[in-house]
């Protein structure tokens, strides 16, 4: 299953076969105080700040999310959306629970993009489903619904096929679904992450989704948490996760990934490790 | 043991989250004739507090929280019901829900735990709570604190709305209303209206006592 992403002149691909694609976050005032004061004031300087930190750390998608509370959060997605293809060729996922701002999101972006996301209720998916299909773009789908988070990889199954085929009835095809198999804290429940790999695996063996997560949740409330989530992406790319919302200014975080990909036959003979090294010992020397 | 070893203990142990430990070191209390108001406030309280501090020094992780305030919690199920009898005031009632149109519930579970280990009294209405449901739980229950829990920045605009629904029902000033949640902000509560917020566990703990204290201090002025 390929998920194509596409910006105006860049595409990506994921896919079981595919290197993982990293989804740089942050690009997100959720938070951030003075960040949010500054986009309420029109000022979208940290905006680029923020691109270039994620571009320089080896995202290769742009997680978008304009939340600021009280704000026109539409017309400023928008004008994020327009800024920031004018300074990365990097596809964008779209990152919204506003359906508005989803829908000016979407308007205002040129290619193929990614929508994070929507939820397995019935009146969630009636609204968003036809704006994906008539961009053209592909969604991530929660597998939660009105009752809350399912606590068993067996229920999270049960809303996952509610939602497919929800997706079938309105004519998208399956590599337009990205599910997020839910990450929880592993500080909160010994048992969270355990249910998010047999969720995944669970998929990957039934449908052979893509499938990401808003992957360092599993850490909240815990110490050094970029060492667990360094441990636990490779764990969940082993058991089928394609791609991961993820802070990509974190080397130790990223290097972990690039190893997964080699070590699980997506980077072939290492063409991408080594080529990073050498980047990196160019950089050095050059310093 | 003596009431004072006892005590210590049920300190130290509280502190690590042994549950079974507090359990029976509450029975071991309760046979040596403590009275149930003495484990609470010389122990338990003091013990959740420490933890709760130390939360919020940083030296404390969510994990240490949780067992700490579940082995608390073990403890109180023993112990409620003979406070009940002794007639003791109790800290306060809490009432808690998540708003309509949001499932998020692992913060609030855990600010829950935490308002028990401080001996409120807490009820949880869960999830997706309409306004409707709240004011019925208000009515129902006359908590002293209302509080209200949202994850998303498109569901925290429910706190406005249910504020004004409970005004309009004539129980603003029944209950002293507090709001959390991720994206929630000082700002943001007092922009809607509401008397307290708090960004953790911890500090939610303590500003609901410091709310309950002023306005018994009001009504008793």
């Amino acid at each position: 299953m390929h998920t194509v992403v596409q910006s105006a002149s860049k595409s990506v691909t994921i896919g079981h076969d595919q290197p993982f694609c990293i989804i740089g976050e942050r690009i997100n005032p959720t938070g951030r105080k003075k960040f949010q004061e500054l986009l309420r004031a029109g000022d979208l300087s940290t905006i680029a700040i923020d691109v270039e930190a994620q571009v320089k750390g080896g995202a290769d998608m742009l997680d978008v999310n304009m939340g600021v509370p009280l704000t026109d959060e539409p017309a400023l997605l928008a004008k994020a959306i327009k800024m920031i293809q004018t300074i990365t060729d990097l596809p964008i996922c779209i990152d919204s629970s506003v359906i508005e701002a989803l829908q000016a999101g979407l308007e205002a972006y040129e290619g193929v993009a990614l929508v994070n996301s929507m939820t397995g209720e019935d009146d969630r998916m009636e609204i968003i489903l036809p704006l994906i299909k008539k961009h053209n773009a592909a969604i991530i789908a929660l597998p939660n619904d009105e009752t809350g988070i399912p606590a068993t990889a067996a229920e999270r199954m049960v809303i996952t096929e509610k939602i497919i085929r929800t997706v079938e009835k309105h004519g998208i095809s399956m590599d337009k679904l990205v599910i997020d198999p839910l990450a929880m804290t592993v500080g909160a429940d010994p048992e969270a992450v355990k249910i998010t790999l047999e969720t995944i695996h669970l998929i990957r063996e039934k449908w052979g989704l893509n499938m990401t997560l808003g992957a360092s949740n599993i850490s909240f409330g815990l110490p050094n948490r970029h060492a667990l989530n360094a441990a636990f992406l490779p764990s969940a790319m082993s058991h089928g996760l394609t791609c991961a919302v993820m802070d990509a200014r974190t080397p130790a975080i990223n290097e972990a990934v690039r190893a997964a990909d080699l070590l699980l036959g997506l980077d072939p003979w290492g063409g991408n490790w080594i080529a990073r090294y050498r980047a990196q010992e160019a950089a050095k020397n050059e310093g | 043991m003596t009431h004072d070893e006892i005590i210590k203990a049920l300190f130290d142990e509280t502190m690590i989250g042994n549950a079974p430990a507090v359990l029976e070191l509450t029975n071991a209390g309760l046979a040596a004739g403590m009275g149930p108001d003495m484990i609470l406030f010389e122990a338990l309280i003091p013990s959740l507090e420490e933890v709760g501090a130390r939360f919020e020094r940083g030296d404390y992780f969510v994990p240490e929280m949780l067992i700490a305030g579940k082995a608390m919690s073990g403890a109180l199920n023993i112990l409620r019901p003979l406070l009940a009898e002794t007639g003791a005031e109790t800290v306060g009632t809490f009432l808690m829900g998540t708003v309509k149109g949001d499932v998020h519930d692992i913060g609030k579970n855990l600010v829950n735990i935490m308002l028990e280990g401080a001996g409120f009294k807490v009820i949880d209405i869960g999830v997706q709570v309409s306004p409707e449901k709240f004011i019925a739980a208000i009515q129902e229950h006359e908590p002293d604190i209302l509080g209200m829990s949202a994850f998303l920045t498109t569901t925290m605009p429910m706190f406005k709305v249910n504020i004004h629904e409970i005004t309009k029902a004539g129980l603003r000033d029944k209950v002293i209303i507090m709001v959390g949640g991720a994206p929630v902000t000082q700002e943001y509560a007092d922009a809607v209206g509401a008397d307290g917020f708090a960004a953790d566990a911890s500090t939610a703990v303590r500003i609901a006592k410091d709310l309950i204290q002023k306005k018994r201090a009001l009504i008793n002025a």
